[in-house]
């Protein structure tokens, strides 16, 4: 069951635009400049019930100006976007009530009281049943390792308390749909670990279904088994995170340990990328990797040789510098 | 769950977050009060010494209904405080408004039910201090049942007519965003045409006509007078109507900016 599906969505932001000093000023004053941004452009794609998909890329890429079109905070300028049946500029109650939108470092709770306060507030505004309310909040609060945290003042709380606090605060009503902007951003790792783990949960237990953007691949290789890849607006890719790496990778990553000295450099072999005594981490074409552990096994005297894929964070890396060449 | 008793509940919970909000930070709270008595103080001070020296009443108040005035001024001022325009740009830049946005329920009904809840600690902080200016300055009161209901029923009236017209003055800010001079203006015109500088009648009859038809003074020196001048039941009522009427057209101002400025808005801010 497709739970949100956009159709051709564009964003164009409409920015004032002036050249720095007094003339230019004043001239402003009088005839005011604008340049047209685009955001988002044209981009389509559909999410099932369930599914956990990580929402990728660069700074200004366009993936928060999505995410707030998605939850209704922005009007699309064109295209179509449906999220639980509804549009959500509409900003239907009904819409609201089975969404949550999470942003890392944004605090939404009341500051200066318990957090609790600011829960219970939660619970009549999304028309939460007392008993549901109360089995939710016992649940989260054991899951997320609260304690008597909830009753102390927010501004008292740590970062990494308060993104819980923040979590706790947007699932109370248990919505089908969750936006999770940059949930980590941050946190020390521990931390971060703990509320991927809680956020797998949370999907597995209500089958709800999730947009996460991070920066961080750790999330993303945790949780997502798709990745949505967004660029200057643009769709740049959209499927399994496996097949991001077999489409754009073009290396793979070699791991030679010699078991006698090898009296030679190995770069007549690959791009030597790392070094340590004998053991050596080439960079090869990944048409020419078989050939090239053929040879290192016949060359040289060899004690262990794996073969891998770049890490994530490389292969993103590169998506984003082809997607920029080609801007 | 029947609408009325889901919003009965929201409205209590937000105004019980302000009250522990206001408790929170109670000294600082009760510092702010008294410091703003002083603005009232000053006047009082002037008008009742000039009545006095007179010997006879100005603009219709006697030494003894100045200091009634300005007493009753104190709570009203404090009564009237809302959501300040100003700090429409700090929701916006600060990602406040994204997550109001993201509620069923609407911000406008937030920040009422919010400072309603303020209004409680407002009143029992006032208490003491009416009390001491009262010992100090001998007002005249005109405390008959249906003035002091009135009294109560106004000074609510009074609170949402001055919230629904700072929100449409604070939604402004959706199209420039430097706004203080404008509200810099209306400020200075509501200074005048409310009765907070003086009371209406000290100034020229011009003034007090085109005070009539502006929502200022119906937010400000109608509750007054209702404790300190010897009205009748009929302008009790009639001031009634002029504050529901101002309170309508204010709501309706914010409906019609509100659409279009939630269209305009850019969620800037995370």
């Amino acid at each position: 069951m497709t739970i949100i599906s956009l159709q051709q969505l564009s964003k164009t932001y409409r920015v004032p635009e002036r050249e720095a000093g007094l003339k230019a000023s004043v001239v402003s004053l009088f005839k005011r400049k604008y340049k047209e941004v685009k955001a988002v452009e044209q981009i389509s794609f559909e999410i099932k019930s369930g599914e956990v998909v990580g929402f990728l890329g660069p700074n200004g890429a366009g993936k928060t100006t999505t995410l707030k079109m998605l939850s209704g905070l922005l009007h699309p300028s064109s295209g179509a976007v449906q999220v639980l049946g509804h549009t959500p500029s509409k900003r239907e109650p009904a819409f609201l009530k089975q969404i949550a939108l999470v942003m890392g470092n944004r605090n939404q709770l009341n500051w200066d009281i318990p957090a609790l306060d600011s829960f219970k507030l939660n619970q009549a505004i999304f028309d939460v049943p007392a008993e549901q309310y109360d089995k939710t909040i016992k649940e989260l609060i054991e899951l997320m390792e609260l304690g008597d945290l909830v009753k102390k003042p927010v501004r008292n709380l740590s970062l990494g308390e308060r993104m819980k606090m923040e979590f706790v605060g947007a699932l109370i009503h248990r919505p089908r749909v969750l936006f999770l902007d940059e949930p980590t951003i941050g946190l020390d790792v521990t931390m971060q670990r703990r509320l991927r783990d809680f956020v797998a949960d949370y999907n597995k237990r209500t089958d709800a279904t999730i947009l996460l953007t991070s920066h961080y691949m750790a999330d993303v290789e945790a949780l997502c088994k798709r990745v949505i890849v967004i660029h200057h607006g643009k769709l740049l890719y959209d499927g399994d995170l496996s097949g991001l790496v077999t489409r754009f990778s073009a290396s793979k990553t070699i791991g030679v340990t010699l078991s006698q000295p090898a009296g030679q450099s190995l770069a007549s072999y690959g791009e030597v990328i790392a070094q340590a005594d004998d053991k050596f981490t080439l960079r090869v074409a990944k048409s020419d990797a078989p050939k090239v552990a053929a040879r290192l096994l016949t060359d040289l005297q060899v004690a262990d040789l794996t073969m891998e894929d770049p890490p994530i964070e490389d292969v993103i890396a590169q998506v984003f510098a082809q997607g920029k060449e080609s801007a | 769950m029947n609408p009325l008793k889901r919003f009965w509940q929201i409205y209590q919970s937000l105004a019980q977050m302000a009250i522990l909000n206001q408790f929170q930070y109670r000294v600082a709270h009760y510092f702010y009060t008294i410091g703003m008595i002083t603005e009232p103080v000053v006047y009082l001070v002037v008008w009742t010494t000039i009545a006095n020296a007179r010997g006879s009443a100005v603009g219709g108040y006697t030494a003894a209904q100045f200091a009634a005035y300005y007493i009753i001024w104190t709570l009203v001022r404090s009564m009237n405080i809302t959501f300040t325009p100003y700090g429409w740009e700090w929701r916006i830049r600060q990602g406040a408004l994204n997550g109001m946005l993201t509620r069923p329920f609407h911000p406008l009904h937030e920040d009422v039910a919010y400072f309603m809840g303020m209004k409680i600690p407002t009143i029992i902080m006032w208490l003491p201090i009416a009390a001491v200016l009262t010992w100090a300055f001998k007002p005249e009161f005109y405390l008959s049942w249906w003035q002091v209901l009135g009294f109560f029923i106004t000074i609510w009236g009074a609170f949402l007519i001055r919230t629904m017209w700072m929100w449409a003055l604070g939604l402004i800010t959706f199209w420039t965003t430097r706004v203080g001079a404008i509200f810099e203006m209306y400020f200075m015109i509501e200074l005048l045409f409310s009765g907070r500088l003086v009371p209406l009648s000290l100034f020229p009859p011009w003034v007090q006509t085109v005070a009539i038809y502006l929502p200022f003074q119906w937010a400000f020196q109608f509750p007054i007078e209702i404790l300190v001048k010897p009205i009748t039941p009929q302008y009790l009522l009639w001031g009634l109507g002029m504050q529901l009427l101002w309170i309508l057209l204010g709501l309706l101002a914010v409906r019609l900016t509100w659409n279009t400025a939630i269209r305009r808005y850019s969620a800037v801010g995370g």
